[in-house]
């Protein structure tokens, strides 16, 4: 088994060949391992890779097996897990130097429910501080390269995911996404991204940014693969507030015939969307646009009226949000600790060494809006205005099943592009209305620009109603898709 | 909407707990006025009688039955704490004072 072999096996491909005996979950590992250490010192996606841990999941996969006891509908799927959920034994830093060394006593729900599917936890990877960011670049730790572009960003938060799955390194990998930072680094780096509906994957065991709009998903290369991570992910946890007691469907019939009659399914297409973006982006929607026609979909022109007002209302919730959620992080019971004489010092010199510089822009803007005498010229506003964009989406899904849309743009942007902070913000402007309200959204590849980056295509549809978006992302995927295209960033070996 | 004065800056780091260098500070009143332009927009859009959105779905209180559920011992809940005593957590003086400055909690470094 050389490593390159099993690098692009999809995740039923891996899961129906343990089940079936071709070849043993500690194989998958061995090859998965011996890619990681070939190829990630190019690329940046892990800040931890498990290898005692994933070798024992695996040989528990195998005896299961030889026992002939049913080895889980993920059997030896290797996945790697954004550095934002915690993993009990293993290292949970968050991207940032305040919870360097921490090592957490549990298991994130999704964790949980991975590892009971067979699933082996093959490391943990990069992401912006805490999730805040559109580049990776906020991470304390490293960069995280594009395979398809080493000079390129992968996107974020979840970069190191979406880099990983893109070059080979995992068959799937977890993300959050808080304004499309799943969907956003999806994009940049060819895979599939879904934001699940808010509410349908528990976050019991994430580490919280923003706990209106957080939401888990998977990176997957193939629409498929997103059906049957998210069928195993998905699901009611008590341990959730906010978590839905909703039936989870078996995703991956939604991919069955005749999923691919799309007539009477009616695609939004929101004017508000296609203003402004890049010329090969805006060529890419219209190829997967034309693509889903083909297949019998009407479209329809419509107005979102209030998305100009996203950006704002997302920077506001947000951040206000992070800045409470943030406040356990004092150098009091974990994570670290600097020294001062008084206990308000100690808080207050821990987190300013701690926390990274996006972190505590974040943090500032956050406690700003939230103060006496602001709440209701900026957070109370900004939920109004959420209210307003809710009932956008409302009244479009009355005339269109799901909205197509551009994720980003533009394609994957070099190192250090984004000079300001308000520039970084705008590169999640087409994934944060989705997330304000808590809709589910999918991002598919639709192609490549002339220079070889990905392009991804939006799908957005109604609460708990992921089927459609994998029905027609699967389209997408199967007409203007990549296909067996891999990324060029990392040579010979992908 | 208004830019942030250096003194309002101030504040909110001692707010947010943020021990931000003068340099910090400069950078930030920048930065924060920069991202509060752009949040000009909202204060222009009609809003009244308009409910205020928290969560994107329903938010009921959940009851569960008064037992004891299975949780962490207290030697694995404690064993990242920074510095400890037995089951506590050492932390330094709430009150300032220099005669508290030798206090031991204060002197580690645990970090």
């Amino acid at each position: 088994m050389t490593p390159a072999s099993t690098a692009y096996w999809s995740v039923a491909d891996t899961a129906g060949r343990v089940a079936a005996g071709e070849i043993t979950a500690t194989q998958i590992v061995e090859a998965t391992l011996a890619r990681i250490e070939a190829i990630d010192g190019r690329l940046g996606a892990f800040l931890a890779v498990d290898a005692a841990g994933a070798r024992a999941a695996a040989a528990d996969v195998d005896q299961r097996r030889a026992a002939n006891l049913p080895p889980g509908p993920l059997a030896g799927v290797p996945i790697a897990l954004k550095d934002v959920l915690v993993t009990r034994g293993l290292a949970t830093t968050a991207g940032s130097k305040i919870l360097a060394g921490w090592i957490p006593p549990y298991d994130a729900h999704v964790v949980e429910k991975l590892r009971a599917a067979g699933a082996i936890i093959i490391g943990k990877v990069n992401c912006d501080e805490f999730a805040m960011g559109s580049s990776t670049e906020n991470s304390a730790y490293q960069p995280t390269r594009n395979p398809w572009d080493l000079a390129r960003v992968p996107g974020g938060s979840s970069g190191g995911s979406s880099a990983a799955v893109a070059a080979g390194l995992c068959a799937a990998s977890l993300g959050t996404d808080t304004g499309g930072s799943i969907r956003q680094p999806a994009a940049f780096c060819g895979v599939v991204g879904m934001k699940p509906t808010y509410g349908r994957v528990s976050r019991w065991g994430v580490v919280a940014f923003a706990s209106s709009l957080d939401q888990v998903g998977p990176l997957t290369r193939t629409v498929a693969d997103a059906a049957l991570v998210l069928e195993a992910i998905a699901g009611f946890d008590p341990r959730d507030s906010t978590s839905l007691d909703a039936p989870v469907p078996r995703f991956i019939d939604a991919l069955k015939p005749p999923a691919g009659d799309l007539r009477g399914l009616r695609v939004g297409l929101p004017q508000e969307y296609y203003e402004a973006m890049d010329d090969e982006v805006r060529a890419g929607i219209a190829r997967a646009a034309a693509a889903l026609i083909e297949h019998g979909a009407e479209m329809i022109e419509l107005s979102l009226p209030h998305t100009r007002l996203a950006l704002p209302a997302y920077y506001l919730v947000a951040p206000a949000e992070a800045s409470s959620n943030l406040a356990r992080f004092d150098g009091v019971r974990y994570g670290q600790r600097v020294s001062a004489p008084d206990l308000v010092d100690m808080y207050g010199k821990t987190r300013d060494a701690g926390f990274g510089p996006e972190v505590k822009r974040r943090i500032m803007l956050g406690t700003y809006a939230l103060r006496s005498g602001y709440y209701d010229a900026y957070y109370k506003k900004a939920q109004q205005v959420r209210t307003l964009i809710k009932r956008d989406f409302d009244r479009a899904f009355q005339y269109c099943d799901v909205l197509l849309t551009p994720t980003t743009p533009t394609p994957a942007f070099p190192f250090g592009a984004k000079a300001t902070p308000v520039e970084m913000y705008q590169a999640d402007v087409f994934t944060l209305s989705c997330n304000l309200a808590g809709l589910p959204g999918i991002s598919v590849p639709c192609g490549l620009t002339g220079d070889g980056l990905p392009i991804g295509a939006q799908l957005l549809g109604r609460p708990l109603d992921e089927a459609t978006l994998l029905r027609v992302g699967a389209i997408i995927e199967a007409t203007v898709g990549l296909g067996d295209r891999r990324p060029a960033g990392i040579g010979g070996l992908a | 909407m208004p830019a942030l004065t250096r003194k309002e800056v101030e504040e909110i780091a001692l707010l947010a707990r943020l021990a931000l260098a003068p340099d910090e500070l400069d950078r930030m009143q920048h930065e924060l006025g920069a991202i509060l332009e752009h949040f000009g927009a909202l204060a222009a859009v009609e809003t009244s009688g308009v409910p205020a959105m928290t969560h994107a779905v329903p938010m009921d209180l959940r009851m569960r039955l008064d037992v004891v559920e299975p949780s962490l011992p207290p030697e694995v809940a404690l064993a990242a704490a920074p510095q400890r005593e037995g089951d506590l957590i050492l932390v330094p003086s709430s009150i300032a004072g220099p005669d508290r400055a030798g206090d031991r909690a204060g002197e580690g470094s645990a970090s």
